[in-house]
């Protein structure tokens, strides 16, 4: 490429140099006439100069302001949020965030009920996306023949591409009834009489609620685990795994003795990376979620989460309910902005230790 | 001592096979709902789709026409919007900041805005440009769309800047450009395919935002391309459609689901398929 670059530019470096403004072949450096021309010139190469050294500055000016855009909207919505949400946060005060209860009427409001079906939906996902994803990411790196890798890391990434409207129309209508037949029915008879842990398999069999939020959600957050933990296991460095084989390990214990413990807080900034996302998730949760204004008191019962709260009730809000669905908002964009920096975090210090 | 190995041997063969399971069950899950979306959609992709508008309740018929134009009207502002201001922030993260603090903290916060929740900038939106001039506007959802496509564009903008040559921005300094035309016409240009890539991504990713448009653009029963009223989408009329009791409602969402799938999909396909040499996904 280089020698294409130096073909390329002698020529044209050539043309310039034959460019070169000058009046006549045979000019003396005595001559008046030339000397003038070089002045000319030189005014003229100064004032083109300054023209480009303007040019430059405007162009500086003008990208930089548009990359602190991203900042500016940061702000901004913090700002917007928190200015809407005050009534609300003055009124109740800290008290708010467990505070159970949701009457628009007599305008007694309380984050408690959607932020424990949030962070329940959230966790169910995780709790299935995790192991999958643990799989799909060994077996892209690892078992995978080469030639099928980039398909299949295309098909998982396609999940990721899949607008989260189309997976709530997937859950309400497609999976909400075979869930229901299929798995509640036989988890209620099989551990609904159980002493510890039926009462979590109670409630009555719709087909909606947390847990089938939890799991639509786990598909939802899937690809992007899968990523992160295909990317951070690829950059082991070969030599630890080659010497761990060489020791005659089987692939399994290469993976689980030398590649999680060397990637493991790439694994961990993944996994709060799908939790992050998780948590704002709202279209697919809204179809699901059942959407009753209550604790849930079982894995089936239906919940709600703060996007959907937002989703079903923003549209005819009014008064306190206004000010409350904002500070719900704000609450929402605190606790994922938490959760993505960590990850983030999480996810640079092993991209520094890949010495990125 | 060959118990042992035989121990091992299994535990391998356990953890092998169930991570190909893991994979299955996340294919099974892709082509589970891609089936779904096509049988249940196929049925509604007539040309009544695309000729009428969205139906009263309870009316028979209908069409998609206003939630297609509309979408089409309210994602295309949103990537003109987004292209110019994105790429440029991309070339100034490149060319200018590079590692620099503010250069730091606004990759940070940028790729913090990648996952954030759409429904807060939708709030966001409503409070600056919503209640302030007190009606909802297809203006409205175009902003709250770029606002999640210009962080998407300005990412892989930067990622595939960083791989040009350097080489071939020091040929043309030493030619005596000034430095924005080398960001434009020689780096960008060189970077061209994996910028279209970064667009096209970011255009799949802004059509199917329901949550965004929820208050912004709201939406609307009847034909309009008035940017500055209510304005009808695909995505906000499927949520509305899907969780009514009408028969011919949810047929149309489900065409709809169908439209924006295919739209979303091939565009993903064709970006990392058409372009794979040029990004890094």
């Amino acid at each position: 490429m280089s020698v294409g670059l130096c073909l390329m530019i002698t020529p044209m470096t050539v043309r310039m140099i034959d460019n070169w403004p000058m009046t006549s072949t045979h000019t003396t450096s005595a001559h008046p006439d030339a000397a003038v021309d070089n002045a000319a010139h030189i005014a003229n190469m100064r004032s083109v100069a300054k023209k480009q050294r303007l040019q430059d500055a405007v162009f500086h000016r003008l990208t930089q302001s548009f990359s602190l855009l991203v900042l500016i909207a940061l702000a901004g919505i913090i700002v917007a949020l928190f200015y809407n949400a005050l009534p609300t946060f003055t009124k109740f005060g800290i008290h708010f965030l467990w505070y159970v209860e949701w009457d628009i009427v007599n305008e007694e409001f309380g984050a408690a009920i959607s932020i424990v079906g949030t962070v329940l939906s959230a966790g169910i996902a995780m709790l299935i996306a995790m192991p999958l994803a643990f799989g799909i990411a060994v077996f892209l790196t690892e078992t995978c023949p080469v030639w099928l890798r980039r398909p299949l890391g295309t098909a998982i990434e396609l999940l990721a591409a899949v607008p989260s409207i189309i997976y709530g129309m997937f859950g309400l209508f497609v999976f909400a009834p075979v869930y229901a037949d299929h798995m509640q029915v036989p988890l209620q008879t099989l551990l609904g009489g159980m002493p510890l842990i039926g009462w979590l398999f109670g409630g009555a069999i719709t087909g909606l609620g947390i847990l089938a939020a939890g799991i639509i959600l786990s598909f939802m957050v899937l690809p992007f685990v899968a990523a992160v933990m295909r990317d951070v296991f690829e950059i082991t460095p070969a030599i630890l795994r080659e010497s761990a084989y060489g020791l005659g390990c089987t692939t399994w214990e290469v993976v689980r003795k030398v590649v999680l413990p060397y990637t493991q807080v790439g694994v961990i900034g993944g996994i709060m990376l799908g939790l992050g996302r998780a948590l704002g998730e709202t279209m697919a949760v809204t179809f699901v979620i059942g959407n009753a204004n209550r604790l849930p008191n079982s894995l089936f019962s239906p919940g709600t989460s703060i996007a959907s709260v937002l989703a079903n009730e923003f549209g005819e809000a009014g008064g306190l309910h206004f000010n409350t669905l904002f500070a719900m908002g704000f609450l929402l964009f605190c606790i994922t902005f938490v959760v993505l920096s960590v990850a983030k975090w999480l996810i640079n210090r092993t991209e520094k230790a890949k010495g990125n | 001592m060959s118990n042992l190995y035989q121990k091992r041997k299994l535990t391998n063969l356990v953890g092998l096979t169930l991570s190909m399971t893991a994979m299955a069950i996340g294919l099974v899950a892709l082509f589970w709902i891609l089936f779904v979306l096509f049988s249940n959609g196929l049925s509604a992709l007539q040309p009544s789709l695309f000729l009428n508008d969205t139906p009263a309740p309870g009316s028979e018929g209908g069409g998609l026409r206003n939630a297609i134009v509309g979408s089409l009207m309210i994602v295309g502002l949103s990537v003109l919007v987004s292209t110019p201001i994105g790429i440029l922030a991309g070339i100034y993260l490149t060319e200018y900041g590079d590692s620099s603090k503010t250069a730091e903290i606004t990759r940070f916060v940028t790729d913090i805005m990648l996952s954030a929740p759409s429904i807060v900038l939708g709030l966001f939106v409503y409070s600056v440009a919503v209640s302030t001039v007190g009606h909802f506007s297809g203006y409205a959802g175009s902003m709250a769309l770029s606002l999640i496509a210009i962080p998407v564009v300005m990412r892989t903008t930067e990622n595939i800047l960083r791989l040009v040559p350097g080489s071939l921005r020091e040929a043309a300094f030493s030619l005596g450009a000034p430095r924005w035309k080398v960001s434009i016409m020689v780096t960008l240009r060189a970077a061209k395919s994996g910028v279209i890539t970064g667009l096209l991504l970011a255009v799949a990713r802004i059509s199917g935002e329901t949550a965004p448009l929820l208050f912004t653009a709201l939406n609307n029963q009847f034909f309009s391309t008035n940017m500055n009223a209510p304005m009808s989408n695909l995505p906000v009329e499927i949520f509305q459609f899907a969780m009514s009791p009408y028969e011919n409602w949810i047929q149309l969402a489900w065409g709809g689901a169908l439209i924006i799938a295919l739209a979303v999909l091939l565009l993903n396909i064709i970006a990392r398929v058409v372009f794979r040499e040029k990004v890094k996904v």
